[in-house]
Formats: C-alpha cells, structure tokens, sequence
C-alpha cells in the first residue's frame, strides 16, 4: 500500500521525461481509484498512458486489509468462521463451509448425508448469487443497465432463503463444526422451490440480451484475452481459468461434501477474454441449478449433524435441564475442547476460484497459523499484464470480468 | 500411471540426497522438508521434471515457531499441484532467526510475486532475487512483522484470552 501521492522520482515520471511521441505529444499518468464509482470496491490503479491506450499499470492493494489471519490465531475454531464470510462475501456461504470442513477434516469427523447435501445446496445457491453479481455488473460496465435490475432481484430472493436458514443474509455464519445449527425450515425449500421456477426463466433471458448483442460482443470480445499458459503461471483458477481452456474445477478433482454424487459439466472456454468468462459463468449458473434439483431429489432424511458432542453446541433448553448438556455447552463456548496435531490443506471451489484454508495446530484452542489461500489475491496479479495495450475502458470491463472481490484480496 | 508418492521420494533423494527430508503422508498431502540452499532447485526439479510435473504453484505462506531452535525460527510452506495426476504436495523450508532469507520463485511462477511480499511484509522474510520486494497489505511506513508471534494482536492486559487459565500451556501471544 503506497503511492498515493505520485513521487517526483516514480518509475513512470521517468519515462514520461525520456519518451517524446513523433507528433510531439507526451505520456500521462491517471491515478484510477482508490475510491472510484467503476470500479466495486477499493482498488488502485496508476497508469501509465498514451492518449486513452494503457502502456502500463502499478495496482496498489491493502486498503482494506483487517487482518484476519492474525485474529485467527487468536480465536477459537468455532469463532474464526465469521472471518470467512466477511472475505467473499459474494458467497459468504461457500467460505463458512469450506472453514467447517477443514475443521471437520482436522477432527476427522464424517458429516451425515443430509447435512452434505444441504450444504452443497447452499454453495450452489451461493455460486449462482456470485455469478449473478459479476456477470450483471460486468453488462453495467458496458452500459447495458437493464440487465443487472433484471436478475439481481433473484439475489434477494436467495438471501431470503439464507434468512430462513440462519437468520442472517449477507455475512451468514452459517452451520456449525459437523452439520447445521438447524434443520431447515419448510418456508426455506418453499422459497426454494419458487427461486427454481422463476430463476431459470429469467436467467435465460438475460443470456438472451447479452450473448448475441452486437455492442456487447464488441466490447468484450479479445479484450484481456490470457493464454492457458500464462493463466496457470499467474495461479489463475475458477471460471477464470477455465476460460483460457483448462477444464480445472476443484469440485471434480477433489470431491467434497458429496459432490461425487452429482452430475455436472464444467464449462470451459477457449481465449479466456472476457466474453468467454462471461459465458462460462452463465454457463456454470445453469450446472448449478442442475446440481441443487438433484440435490434436492435425491435429500436424505436423517440428522443434520454429527453427533460430536465435544464440539457441536447442544440445544438450549438442554442446556438449561440436563447436567452434561451444560458442561459441553460451556467447555465448547471458552473454545475449551480438544484438538489434534495437525497440518490440513482444505481447497474447495470458491465463487471465484480455488480457496483454500491451510491450518496448523498445536493443541491449543486456537489455530497455530492459519493461512487462506484467495483465489482473487493470486489471480489479480494476471490484470496488469491483461490491460496493458487496451483502452481505459477495457480496463473496467476486464476488472468486473475477473471478479475480483476487495474483501477477499486484502483478507 | 498414477504418480506415486514412494517415485517422488526416491526421486528426490536421488537427486538431493540429505538436503530433503521428513518425507511423510500429511493427512491427504504428501509433505517434506527440503533445506533453505536446496529449495529453489527441489522446486525447479518438481516443476520441470516431466514424470512429476507439479506445474501449478497453489500457495505459499510463511509460519512464525519462535520456539524452535536458531535455525527452524521461521517456515516457508509451498504447496504444489500436478492437475494431469491430481496430486497434490508440500513443502517445507526452514529458515534462520536472525537472518530468515529465501530464494525467490518468481522465476518460475509468476503468482509467487505477490505471495513472496505478502510473506515479506508480514514476516519479514527475505527472498533473495524478488523484483520488487515492498510491502503489499500494510503501509510502507510500517517498521514490524506484524504476523510475528511476539507481535500483540490486542490490548495486552487482557487476560481471558489466555490459555493458562483453561489448564493449558501453550501460551500464544
């Protein structure tokens, strides 16, 4: 984080002084952000330009690092997923999970069925909303407004069904260590059933005004084109990646919380411009209604948790009547239970990308080091090389195409 | 032919001999620790070795263990991953108090770019060869390591947060 105040003796003033252009006229430097209406978040940008074309660019991050890690270390495991959400809060969900089956994978502890598929129900409803914004928005960088007014109700529409969840809608906390805090109400899967019938309709008709849309096709098309190659060097992964080509999902190469149960394609694209990332998120939004149906035929009965009492909250009113509810009750909320030795790497497929949670403990009641691994802090590096030769248009339009989320990249 | 971890082994020690060791199944990923000299080159020999192949770098993070001795005060931790097999694998480099300094990757992942200064700005980590080692999340006027463990995180006077008061010996901060 630095910069802010362009220094006499940049890099960039020094190439302006030496480059003179044929026709006499000089480079500039734009200071983009940090705080800009275009960009969704907090990111700075110094260009260096010629005219409107970018010749160079120096991203400046951090501006709202809050330090997660370090608070980790100071939590005990159940209090560290309120940390999650606030990273891609796109898909909090998806964060709260994937920190409870890391936990789960330390205490080896097998999760019930109906748990499993309710949580990969919740990451897909998740994947869709994180989709849903990047690919709205990207069309309201285009100028296509009408778009993103027309799908974003639907995120409401699945925050409502978070709330009935878990109460919460955009930082969810959602679940606990081994399962759910509840079962999920009947309100919740009526919500649902309505979200699969309206969804799908006006998703399609969204794809419908942007994928053969002349204007759009101009602007995205062959704008930050990254090759297969340079993608994997630059640690891209999640629809990002995969459309530069490479069929990379986590959920296939590590099956977790049952997703071997479903069936799913995993879209890919060919240039990986932004066209391309924009239509394999839309295609990847269809695969995920696809694998909530299924889910949601193929639910199990039976507990919602694993019956793990050292470290699942009992209910309340036993707590209050019954001796041993109480103990566990107490020892779980002073973080007071016990904790194997270990060193995990969890990855899950992210909204944007691999996140991963990588834990060391040492017995104690918090985590010895915990490291997230950001999808969108490894892949940002890829957007100055991606710019470099575009117009300032372009830039906005490759940088909501990347989704790239400020909470999630400054931790 | 799936790629075993036992190939991996005996390749590395062909080639390294002593300067890798502690192989060990961690959970679901391979680890091992390779020397702080050694690592460039048992990454480099992962990477481009065509039979292993680890040809995505998934993340890099440093640890702090200020109990160890002089010479294990830090960690560098890599995690690779060979998609074509699906096998995942760590490694571990160990690095002095004093002086922890590291060869940098960034010649052969250019993701590390931003991890090697994240690992610097947040524990002073040096990695020899970086093209632009600065701080990256906190401001460049700041003199700590942040994420070191003698760094406080909170109000020092704040006992119950303390592991000795839950018959415990660890004491973190």
């Amino acid at each position: 984080m630095s910069d802010l105040l362009l220094l006499p003796e940049h890099r960039y003033a020094k190439v302006i002084e030496q480059t003179r252009n044929e026709d006499g006229s000089e480079l500039s430097i734009l200071n983009l952000g940090p705080t800009h209406p275009a960009t969704h978040g907090i990111f700075q940008n110094i260009l260096l330009m010629d005219g409107e074309k970018i010749l160079d660019a120096e991203p400046t991050i951090g501006y709202i690092h809050r330090a997660f890690e370090k608070i980790a270390e100071n939590r005990p495991f159940y209090q560290v997923n309120v940390l999650t959400d606030r990273m891609n809060y796109c898909s909090s969900p998806i964060n709260n999970m994937a920190w409870w089956m890391t936990v789960e994978k330390l205490l080896e502890i097998e999760v019930p069925k109906r748990a499993q598929y309710l949580r990969v129900i919740v990451m897909e409803l998740a994947r869709i909303t994180d989709h849903l914004i990047c690919n709205s928005i990207l069309g309201v960088d285009t100028g296509a407004y009408t778009g993103f007014l027309y799908v974003f109700q639907f995120r409401e529409k699945v925050y409502e069904i978070y709330e009935e969840i878990c109460g919460a809608r955009l930082t969810t906390n959602m679940g606990r260590i081994g399962g759910f805090e509840r079962d999920w109400s009947e309100a919740a899967f009526k919500k649902l059933d309505t979200f699969l019938t309206d969804f799908p309709v006006a998703w399609k008709e969204f794809e419908n005004l942007f994928e053969r849309n002349r204007i759009f096709i101009d602007r995205t098309v062959n704008v930050g084109p990254i090759t297969a190659e340079k993608a994997m060097q630059y640690g891209l992964t999640g629809p990002n990646l995969r459309a530069a080509g490479i069929d990379y999902d986590v959920r296939k190469a590590q099956p977790y919380s049952s997703y071997e149960d479903f069936e799913f394609d995993v879209p890919v694209g060919k240039s990986g411009d932004t066209y391309d990332r924009f239509c394999v998120r839309n295609a990847e939004v269809w695969e995920s209604l696809s694998i909530i149906k299924q889910a949601l035929a193929k639910l199990p009965e039976g507990p919602i948790h694993a019956d793990v009492p050292d470290y699942y909250l009992p209910p309340k009113e036993d707590v209050y009547h019954n001796m041993e509810s109480l103990i566990y009750h107490f020892k779980i909320v002073m973080g007071e239970v016990p904790v194997p030795v270990a060193e995990i790497y969890h990855p899950v497929e992210g909204g944007n990308g691999e996140l991963g949670f990588y834990l060391i403990t040492d017995g104690s009641r918090t985590p010895y080091r915990l490291h997230f691994r950001r999808p969108c802090f490894i892949y940002y590096q890829a957007y100055t090389e991606m710019i470099k030769g575009g117009m300032l248009s372009d830039a906005i339009v490759i940088l909501s195409s990347l989704n790239v989320i400020a909470g999630e990249l400054d931790a | 032919m799936a790629l075993e971890t036992a190939y991996i082994q005996e390749k590395m020690t062909q080639k390294f001999g002593n300067k890798v060791l502690n192989f060990s199944m961690s959970r679901d990923v391979f680890s091992f620790e390779a020397t702080s000299d050694a690592i460039y080159e048992v990454i480099r020999t992962l990477k481009t070795e065509e039979d292993l192949n680890f040809h995505f770098l998934t993340d890099l993070c440093g640890v702090h263990y200020p109990d160890n001795d002089e010479n294990h005060q830090f960690a560098v931790v890599y995690h690779l991953h060979n998609w074509v097999e699906n096998v995942r694998i760590r490694i571990t480099t160990y690095l002095n108090g004093e002086n922890p300094e590291v060869h940098s990757m960034t010649d052969l992942f250019l993701c590390t770019n931003w991890m090697e200064r994240e690992t610097f700005d947040f524990y002073g980590i040096n990695f020899i060869g970086h093209p632009q080692l600065k701080r990256i999340l906190n401001m460049d006027e700041m003199v700590s390591h942040p994420m070191r463990k003698e760094f406080p995180m909170e109000d020092s006077g704040r006992t119950d947060k303390d592991d000795r008061f839950f018959g415990r010996t660890a004491q973190k901060i």
